[in-house]
């Protein structure tokens, strides 16, 4: 028998029991933690601020790029046009005023009040009318007549190819990327649908009604609120994650029983 | 058990001898095998109490297994699923599964842990033989061999013996052609050379069948399209689908930079590109509106729109297949023929398949590096 | 219990056995494998886990399939999942969406299912390593082997039907990924295509087609050479590691029974157990988000389980513009190239113990399983494998990576296109340094002994650390093993060095040029007398 150095007086059952831990810490926890977080929905417009504030405000954070009277400049494009939906859009998921120059613009806290976002659509507004925010009518899902399924099915066609078909976002070419969907506020998928920020193509009225982007939202959020039946979903990235997972932890955990099967008790 | 006095020694050491050992170096000057160390007996064999202990364990192993089969069944009971709740799915899937889960563990566990304590731990050597036969048994074989050939006259009555082996490579022949009708009568290459387009079909919104006017299509739109008129009863439905499909897209009329014969296929800015990738055929959807680039989500192929859908990254070989529109009276976005190549990934026979009168060839590929 | 009932239990097992023995000579089997050999250590379990998890997959599949009906009949969706209400699909994509939401234990066995087929597969690629780095593929167990490879082929064959059978999104879109592949293979590509689909794709036979070959006929082959595999693997007796005790004319370890078939019988409810628990607690192959196959649609992230992935990244890897048109036909390089790669590669594994055994020229029989640093050539090559191997299956995954580590996608694939080249290359290096490095320091182990940190003042005042020697049951186990040298090219019978012999001979200096010979008894005196 060849000598075996089995040092630590390890209990028998101990990679057992470390199996089922650390199985049941990374799945189990998650699945009975249940994950109810909802998006926190942005306070009523209640504005006080004009058109003229919010000129105050483009002119100090945003003219530099966007250039005096929203003409643009070789950092950025003009906003004559892009209307007050763009502008929420980009102002209240934090990706305007602009982190760092990079591929694309990231999403992070807002800068801005809802009144000061507001107020700098007006200004825009001004300049050249472009799309509005959405009415609430149609960021209203549990309105009569909202089609998950209809939601589900315009999600797959449109959108899934870049955002994945859970919402799991996915890479676009240069370094760019479709951002995650999850836990978005229904505004800003309208928005997002409606003015086609950065390199999103646009999705007008004509191609996806509001009745149909209400759906989609619905849809979206439907898949917030569900919860992942099958257990842990790894990200919801698709094949990749699950061959990680099997080679990792799967084919890890069965390796660490047969060198407990097969070791000599001391 | 004692461990083997001469170690390598086998059972036809004089047959071993003979083996051509290949370049394999054979030394005489090697170390004999000391034979097994003493044996090292466990804690279990020396102390009862932990015998007993240990027998306790597996006692409680297979106690585990047990209330686990149970608690799965009434887990299946206690946790049903009701219609549409996913919650109920989840909790179904997850109580069944942990009941099953301790069933099966708890034996395994409970089982490998009587092997390793309670059975005897001592190793125990067995013999090997050379795997070929004995020299008896081989020549017997060779003899059977020998009888079956004299009896039967395989060897000498060669007319017999090869007319059998033509039948026999016959035979299965007429299965091949029985497959033949897996597939259509229609030729292959035909049925996959065109599409529903034609002159005049309008294009329509995917999924719904909707016409669409081109003033529909504002500048960094994306369209996905179907031809006019799609069943989507029809058996074909999706086999006509998986051809026709079509990205839309319009960019400021500026920004393309078209060759001269396609001029005229596009419309104020407003272009039309199969969407089956020309690699191995997934829908090729990712459009950036800005840089004008259309990827394959699948192996990333990417094309730029403003040149015609020209390969800038990836595997594809070949542009995506243009196609030309027009706007009818009404203001409806239509084809103006079918496409003019075939659409999707390379075929054998698809050069013979280009409309040669109708199609305009543009530069296949723009591979400046992108990285 | 009394002596009488003790009896009577006793007489009635005795009496079932002699029923038995006397109509089937049952007793002959029992007394051939019952007390037969199998020896003990962690790596040879590998190959009990890819049978227990296709164990697992003959079970939970054998459910599915008293619900799952393979028919591409397109129904409105009727079952329970809000989102996809009302529409149309295939009842292949219905009955798959009833069994994870309406049938209970449905999609546990849905989960347990495609777990255990992608542990089936990993653990087969394992228990195919461990079998290579040990050299336990040498005389007599070739053929072995290659049925071993040949499982492993249909592992991957049953792994992809079924991957196709739920008729989703994803599915549909790894068809189409076939389709587009098999269309590239010159002149008889398009008609293969159109005979696998019945037609143009995606059709209504291939989902029908795919289930008779993914529970009928693959698993039927698949049985059939497991049965081979592990009759030869009797025959032949497993190989054991080099140890005290142990010589190349015995086997030593735990008998079947009661040692062995104890910790295999637990083994398969450990494995069973833990694919049980993996699939009550995470999620694999969510179909119900993809959405019925529709050729316009397709998810980012579409791709193939984690086997296929080599494919999937060999096809991403070719460069732009591999096409060429001869005589007016179209010849797609970009999809025959990797084909041509790959199919190289399984080629090499598939024949592999036959090439070395060509090199070495070796014919004896081997049972003494090597440590993989005593064959360096072998190991280098297995690590140039393995990462030529993995550089194709990171580049399935190059969108992900870009995502989630915030690279250039265009980027990473031109990084794994460099190191696709030279990954190998500096693998095989590095391995083959490091292996010999370790049997240089076995062979110090061997002559010098090992340190044993106790430092010691000579009479002359020089300190010095007293060196342990090892001792015979080590000696012995570092220094059994088999050492090759070049072959000599010799001119054959009529005198010519044919061009094989020098192929032969230049592999065998490639192999065997930079060598470690075990230590042999007069060594080792040698170096007892220098001190």
């Amino acid at each position: 028998m060849a000598k075996r150095k089995n040092r630590g007086r390890r209990h028998p059952l101990a990679s057992a029991a470390l199996l089922i831990l650390g199985l049941a810490a990374v799945g189990g926890g998650y699945t009975v933690v249940s994950e109810a977080a909802d998006a926190s929905a942005p306070a009523p417009a209640a504005s006080q601020l004009t058109a003229e504030d919010g000129q105050r405000l483009y002119m100090a954070n945003c003219a530099t790029c966007h250039g005096v009277e929203a003409v643009g400049t070789k950092n950025g494009p003009t906003l004559i046009g892009v209307g007050a939906a763009s502008v929420n859009f980009q102002v209240m998921t934090g990706r305007m005023p602009l982190a760092f120059q990079g591929p694309q613009a990231d999403q992070r806290n807002p800068q801005f009040t809802q009144e000061q976002s507001d107020a700098m659509g007006e200004y825009i507004q001004t300049l050249g009318a472009g799309p509005d925010k959405p009415d609430e009518e149609w960021l209203d899902t549990s309105a009569t007549g909202v089609d998950i399924a209809n939601g589900a099915e315009l999600f797959r066609i449109n959108c899934a190819m870049c955002h994945n078909v859970a919402g799991a976002g996915g890479a676009l070419t240069e370094g760019k990327f479709a951002p995650n969907l999850h836990d978005i506020d229904g505004a800003h998928i309208y928005e997002a649908m409606l003015t086609g920020p950065q390199n999103m193509p646009v999705f007008n009225d004509n191609n996806i009604s509001p009745e149909e982007k209400r759906d989609v939202i619905a849809y979206l959020h439907y898949l917030d609120e569900s919860p992942s039946v099958g257990g842990w979903d790894l990200g919801s990235l698709g094949p990749v994650s699950e061959g990680l997972f099997i080679w990792t932890l799967g084919l890890g955990s069965i390796v660490a029983l047969t060198v407990w099967l097969t070791s000599r008790p001391n | 058990m004692t461990a083997h006095e001469n170690a390598d020694a086998t059972p036809h050491g004089d047959a071993l001898d003979k083996i051509d050992t290949g370049s394999a170096v054979v030394t005489d000057d090697g170390f004999e095998n000391p034979g097994f160390p003493p044996h090292k007996p466990r804690q279990t064999d020396l102390d009862p109490q932990k015998e007993k202990r240990a027998e306790r364990q597996v006692f409680g192993w297979f106690l585990l297994s047990m209330v686990g089969s149970v608690f799965a069944i009434v887990a299946y009971f206690a946790f049903p699923i009701t219609e549409s709740d996913l919650g109920s799915v989840r909790l179904n899937n997850l109580f069944l599964g942990l009941g099953l889960s301790l069933g099966l563990l708890g034996i395994g566990f409970g089982a490998v842990h009587w092997a390793r304590q309670l059975m005897s731990g001592e190793e125990i050597a067995e013999d090997r033989h050379l795997t070929r036969g004995t020299e008896a048994t081989r020549a017997r074989a060779v003899e059977i061999f020998k009888l079956g050939d004299e009896e039967s006259g395989f060897s000498r009555r060669s007319l017999i013996r090869n007319s059998l082996i033509a039948a026999l490579a016959l035979f299965p022949l007429p299965a091949v052609f029985m497959f033949r009708d897996i597939a259509p009568k229609e030729d292959a290459v035909e049925a996959i050379a065109h599409t529903m387009w034609e002159a005049g079909t309008r294009l329509a919104l995917d999924p719904t069948g909707t016409p669409i006017k081109a003033d529909d299509v504002t500048i960094g739109s994306a369209f996905h399209v179907i031809p006019f008129g799609m069943d989507n009863h029809a058996h074909d439905y999706l086999d006509q689908k998986a051809l026709a499909v079509v990205l839309l897209m319009r960019l400021p009329a500026e920004d393309l930079n078209e060759v001269e014969g396609r001029r005229g296929w596009s419309y104020d800015g407003i272009v039309a590109y199969s969407k089956i990738c020309t690699h191995v055929g997934c829908p090729v959807a990712l459009y950036e509106q800005h840089t004008h680039h259309l990827l394959c989500p699948c192996h990333q192929s990417t094309f730029d729109v403003t040149n015609h859908a020209a390969v800038i990254f990836g595997p594809a070989a070949r542009p995506l297949p243009q196609l030309p529109i027009a706007v009818d009276d009404e203001g409806y976005l239509v084809a103006q023929s079918d496409f003019t190549e075939p659409i999707g990934p390379s075929f054998w026979e698809r050069q013979n398949h280009v409309n040669n009168d109708e199609h305009v060839q543009v530069l296949g590929q723009n591979t400046e590096d992108r990285a | 219990m009394t002596a009488t009932q003790a009896a009577r239990k006793q007489s009635l097992t005795s009496k079932a056995s002699n029923y038995l023995d006397e109509r089937t000579s049952i007793s002959g089997a029992v007394s051939f494998l019952g007390r037969k050999i199998f020896p003990d250590h962690w790596s040879f379990m590998l190959g009990e886990v890819a049978l227990y998890s296709f164990v697992a997959i003959l079970i939970s599949g054998t459910f599915l399939t008293f619900f799952f009906d393979p028919s591409m009949t397109h129904v409105p969706y009727e079952g329970s999942y809000v989102p996809l209400k009302g529409i149309g699909m295939s009842v292949a994509y219905h009955s798959a969406l009833d069994i994870s939401f309406d049938i209970r234990g449905g999609l546990l066995m849905r989960q347990v299912h495609h777990w255990s087929a992608l542990l089936f597969v990993a653990s087969i690629g394992l228990h195919m390593l461990r079998v290579f780095f040990t050299g336990a593929y040498r005389k007599p167990r070739e053929i072995n082997w290659v049925i071993g490879f040949l499982l492993f082929i249909l592992a991957m064959a049953e792994g992809f039907t079924g991957y196709s059978l739920p008729d989703d999104l994803l599915s549909g879109n790894g068809l189409a990924i076939i389709n587009g592949m098999v269309k590239g293979i010159p002149l008889i590509g398009t008609w293969i295509s159109y005979f696998f689909f019945g037609g143009l794709f995606p059709g209504t036979a291939i989902v029908p087609r795919l289930y008779i070959l993914h529970i009928m006929l693959l698993p039927a082959i698949l049985i059939a050479s497991l049965g081979l595999h592990m009759l030869l693997l009797i025959i032949n007796k497993h190989t054991q590691f080099a140890g005290p005790g142990r010589t190349k004319g015995n086997v030593v370890g735990s008998p079947i029974m009661p040692v062995f078939a104890a910790k295999a019988g637990g083994f398969f409810f450990l494995v069973f157990g833990a694919i049980m628990l993996i699939a009550s607690l995470v999620t694999i192959n969510p179909i119900w988000n993809y959405g019925p196959y529709d050729p316009s649609p397709v998810s980012a992230g579409t791709q193939p389980d984690w086997y296929i992935g080599f494919a999937d990244g060999a096809l991403r890897l070719v460069p732009p513009g591999w096409e060429v048109e001869l005589f007016g036909y179209t010849l797609t390089i970009a999809i025959l190239a990797p084909m041509a790669v790959m199919g190289v590669f399984l080629v090499l594994v598939a024949f592999w113990p036959f090439i070395e055994a060509w090199i070495t020229g070796d014919k004896r029989e081997h049972h003494m399983a090597d440590r993989p640093r005593n064959n360096p050539t072998r190991t280098a090559i297995g690590a140039a494998g393995i990462i030529f191997y993995a550089v194709m299956w990171a580049a399935a995954s190059s969108d992900l990576m870009a995502t989630h580590f915030s690279l250039n996608v265009f980027y990473v694939i031109h990084v794994l296109q460099a190191l696709l080249i030279l990954g190998p290359i500096i693998g095989f290096w590095l391995t083959k340094r490091i292996a010999i490095g370790l049997q240089k320091k076995d062979r110090e182990m061997v002559l010098h002994g090992f340190e044993s940190g106790r430092i010691v003042r000579k009479p002359g005042g020089e300190f010095i650390e007293v060196h342990q020697p090892v001792d015979e049951y080590e000696r012995w186990r570092l220094t059994s093993f088999d050492a090759y040298e070049p072959t000599k090219e010799r001119p054959n019978s009529a005198g010519r060095i044919t061009a094989g012999t020098k192929i032969r001979g230049s592999l065998s200096r490639w192999f065997f040029e930079d060598r470690i010979t075990p230590v042999t008894k007069s060594e080792l005196e040698q170096s007892k007398h220098d001190h």
